[in-house]
């Protein structure tokens, strides 16, 4: 009998930088505002990574599923090659209604970039996959794509939004992928880079995605073990050697697969103490209670910052002891979420309102619906 | 018929110390110091020491000590003088060797082979004098996912949730009985364990009916294969019942508490006449298979309302995982599991030396399993035997178990020194007695409080090494391998494990 493999976690710790731009009443806009407030903090990166979410940049296909891929490998043949066999299987498993390469300009900064091209789909299914919905189905596919298809990986796979990421500073991605010129979305979130202990890998770069749920994280889980062991009991393959990825899919399995409103998510990614809970009244104890006994492997422990995207929201979270801070802020029907306030200020000098929120409690923009909560 | 043993001890008396107080003679159950009128000096018999260091702690000019005998046979690396020994008393008596306390043989003892992670720079590491640090456990099954519904402002939990136990900090002691240990040493474990927000665990001789009022709420009562000492109020004043498979120390058989130690009390808190021999079968007799076990987890449920968890003990044998699996699957809430180091009363000395496998090993085996069949929320691990200090906790719960009984650590708190002698029902620290001049040398207050202090000890020491990993909850740690290296550690110990090795 061959010995089990020995798990060998591949985690990789990095410092970052996090933006995100909201227009409520889901006015769509380019990305040259958010390209300049991540290059005001270029420091907080170190050319190694940056990305972008982009809600709303689909209208003409909002109704199919946008995937984009990235086929890596040494030589372009190994990227054709990888995309020959996601092809094949994309044909088999689903309707494929509009595909290309996705457009970019040379940059200098940006250096050995893959293959990046985008489908819009249909889910097909067959047999005993007719009981999945569509989204079930979509990320058992996904699951499946970034294990067992080599050199091919799934970074982006919701509908009428999309993720764009590589090795490079945020702007310089930015501009990489023109989208300052080409797309404008009602809501942005990027992310600027600083890993300390890989090699550079376009897949390894900010934000990672579910369906629609997108995450740009700054801060080091140190629980990520834990939350993974969890998270792979539920059929989610960590591959994309990062910590930020589980976040992605605890929100996933949350927000999506549960229902879970993200007020009571927060309360399970970052509770509040015991001795907090312990002096609330019995209903919110009993209820805060049972989180943490039932979900107490998805508490996401040491530093974090994060902004969650999805369509129609936007929302930013603290680790619960507030070890990384984020600033929130509004000007109209703008909604900014900042690593520091100084970049919300380049692209938006005025503001109605800025603050830092507690530890642990969720700041929440809706489409036309603004919110703080708890 | 001479025995050709020689003494495993020599007992050195300073006489120039020695006040004549015959202090040690009082001291010495086994008898090993007399007092001669004639030359006003105490003769010590070094045959009959145990080795257990009462008469030099309690002697009060410090004039005893006592060391392993300088005697040896010629040295043999086969022929070990254990080995010698054992042989010749077999020769002399035609018995089984007994023993008392864990193995003591040279095993690798992993804990000592695993390091721990801490932060540098990318992640702050908490100070716990000045964070909230938290070892809040709960210990039972939990639901796969949960239905929560949000209406407004309102949030109603609709799934059924099962009973858990919680602690304050994941350490627990271990089944010791009420017949094997005395009723003060029984009842320091349990007012120790409410002091601490933690649990006892009656072991298999029940529970004294005057006890149940006040500390049934911060008991773990077992069900064994002798059935002793069971009633409905006993499983309902509890607040989990265990069912006991195996022990660590003697996996695949039973118990024996001898005539001699069925007291008055202990045999009405047993349900047994008093003075008969109190014997465990091996296996339970209506287990014969895990349906079985299913039936009387089932059974125990039943009889408590299922409001309690079920956990169900087993010692680590080979196919510990498999086992566990089927365990989980018949309906228990909790796996305790024993390791190849845990302790006894009593037990042959061929088997406790022989039989089961290092804890380390099986809370590692036993956890992927569950995780690779996708039942790991369905059930806690608390994990047995072997466990010495904090660290090894720590790294318990970095392998995988949500806490770890302690039975060896309690009662050296209390005083036991590991002499082995627990099965003479002559222990000198009023431990492992019902002689009542023995026990009442246990004193319930100071003994309590010594275990609540070992308690109090390492949650802080727990709560020092998380917060130097960046952690402030333990459940962040639980199962959290990517904080555990191994040192020294063959590639399939690692693989086992599932840690990588140092520098990786």
């Amino acid at each position: 009998m061959p010995r089990i493999k020995r798990e060998l976690y591949n985690k990789e710790i990095c410092a970052c930088s996090i933006f995100g731009a909201m227009n409520r009443d889901g006015e769509r806009f380019n990305g040259a505002g958010v390209m300049k407030a991540i290059a005001n903090m270029h420091v907080r990166g170190n050319g190694l990574g940056g990305g972008f979410a982009a809600y709303g940049i689909y209208p003409e296909y909002k109704d199919y599923y946008a995937f984009h891929l990235m086929f890596t490998g040494k030589t372009p043949e190994d990227m054709r090659s990888a995309k020959l066999v996601f092809d094949a299987f994309l044909c088999e498993n689903f309707d494929v209604v509009f595909d290309e390469e996705i457009p970019h300009s040379d940059v200098k900064e940006v250096s050995d970039p893959p293959l990046i091209w985008r489908y819009f789909v249909l889910p097909r299914k067959q047999g005993e996959e007719t009981l999945l919905s569509d989204e079930d189905f979509i990320v058992k596919m996904i699951m499946w794509v970034n294990t067992r298809i080599e050199n091919a990986h799934v970074f982006s796979s919701g509908k009428n939004m999309g993720c764009f990421k590589g090795v490079g500073y945020p702007e310089d991605i930015g501009e990489y992928f023109m989208l300052d010129k080409l797309y404008s979305a009602y809501t942005w979130t990027v992310h600027g880079r600083f890993p300390t202990n890989t090699q550079a890998w376009w897949g390894g770069a900010h934000p990672f995605s579910l369906l629609d749920t997108t995450v740009v994280h700054n801060g080091e889980i140190s629980s990520y073990g834990t939350n993974r062991w969890y998270l792979e009991m539920y059929g989610y393959a960590c591959t994309l050697q990062t910590d930020t990825e589980v976040i992605a899919y605890a929100a996933d399995l949350l927000m999506r697969r549960q229902s879970i409103p993200i007020e009571i998510v927060a309360k399970i990614l970052a509770p509040p103490i015991w001795n907090s809970i312990d002096r609330m009244n019995e209903k919110e104890k009993k209820l805060l209670t049972t989180l943490r006994m039932v979900y107490g492997p998805l508490l996401m422990n040491g530093p974090f910052a994060i902004i969650i995207g999805q369509t129609g929201k936007m929302i930013g979270l603290t680790d619960r002891i507030r070890l990384r801070p984020i600033t929130a802020a509004t000007r109209g029907e703008m909604f900014y979420l900042s690593s520091e306030e100084a970049s919300i200020r380049l692209i938006s000098p005025e503001l109605d309102s800025v603050w830092t929120p507690n530890g642990g409690e969720p700041v929440v923009g809706e489409l036309n619906n603004m919110r703080t909560v708890l | 018929m001479k025995s050709f043993v020689f003494p495993e001890f020599q007992i050195i008396r300073d006489e120039e110390k020695c006040g004549q107080c015959r202090g040690c003679e009082r001291q010495c159950s086994f008898g090993t110091h007399t007092y001669d009128p004639l030359t006003d000096r105490l003769i010590s018999d070094d045959y009959k020491c145990a080795g257990c260091q009462r008469c030099v702690i309690f002697c009060p000019k410090d004039a005893i000590v006592i060391r392993p005998t300088q005697s040896f046979y010629r040295p043999n690396a086969s022929w070990s003088r254990e080995k010698i020994e054992d042989l010749k008393k077999q020769a002399e008596t035609g018995g089984v060797i007994l023993t008392g306390c864990g193995n003591d043989k040279p095993f690798r003892i992993y804990w000592d082979h695993i390091v721990l992670n801490a932060s540098q720079v990318t992640n702050p590491s908490i100070d716990p004098l000045r964070e909230p640090m938290e070892l809040r456990t709960f210990l039972g099954a939990k639901p796969d996912l949960m239905d929560i519904e949000a209406k407004g402002g309102d949030v109603e939990i609709k799934t059924k949730i099962s009973p858990n136990l919680m602690v304050e900090t994941p350490i627990l002691f271990s089944a010791m009985s009420y017949g094997a240990i005395s009723y003060n040493a029984f009842r320091s474990l349990a007012t120790a364990a409410r002091q601490s927000g933690t649990f006892f665990n009656t072991g298999e001789g029940g529970l004294p009916k005057e006890m149940r009022q006040e500390f049934g709420k911060c008991a773990i009562v077992q069900v064994a294969s002798g059935r002793f000492g069971i009633d409905a109020e006993y499983l309902n004043c509890a607040s989990a019942v265990e069912i006991k498979v195996g022990q660590g120390a003697k996996p695949g058989i039973g118990g024996h508490l001898p005539g001699e130690k069925v007291s008055l009390e202990v045999a009405a808190t047993r349900m047994i006449p008093v003075g008969t021999d109190a014997i465990s079968p091996a296996p339970h007799h209506d287990i014969y298979s895990i349906e079985d076990l299913s039936m009387l987890i089932t059974a125990l449920k039943e009889a408590t309302n299922y409001e309690k968890p079920i956990s169900v003990k087993i010692a680590a044998v080979h196919n510990f995982a498999a086992i566990g699996s089927g365990i989980v699957r018949a309906g228990a809430d909790i796996i305790a599991i024993d390791g190849l180091r845990g302790g006894t009363g009593a037990a042959p000395k061929a088997i406790r030396d022989n039989v089961g496998i290092p804890i380390e090993l099986a809370i590692s085996g036993l956890d992927r399993r569950l995780k690779n069949e996708g039942i790991r929320n369905r059930c806690s691990i608390i994990a047995a035997g072997g466990i010495r200090c904090s660290a090894d906790v720590i790294k318990a719960i970095a392998l995988g178990a949500d806490a770890v009984y302690i039975g060896s650590a309690a009662l050296i708190a209390m005083g036991c020194t590991l002499c082995q002698k627990c099965y003479t029902g002559k222990c000198n620290w009023g431990i492992c007695t019902q002689d009542p001049r023995l026990s009442g040398r246990l004193n319930v207050d100071i003994a309590s409080q010594r275990l609540s202090n070992l308690i109090h000890a390492w949650s802080h020491e727990i709560s020092e090494m998380l917060g130097g990993m960046g952690i402030n909850a333990l459940e962040s740690l639980r199962g959290n391998r990517d904080h555990l290296r191994g040192v020294g550690l063959h590639e399939w110990e690692l693989e086992v494990l599932g840690i990588k090795g140092a520098g990786e």
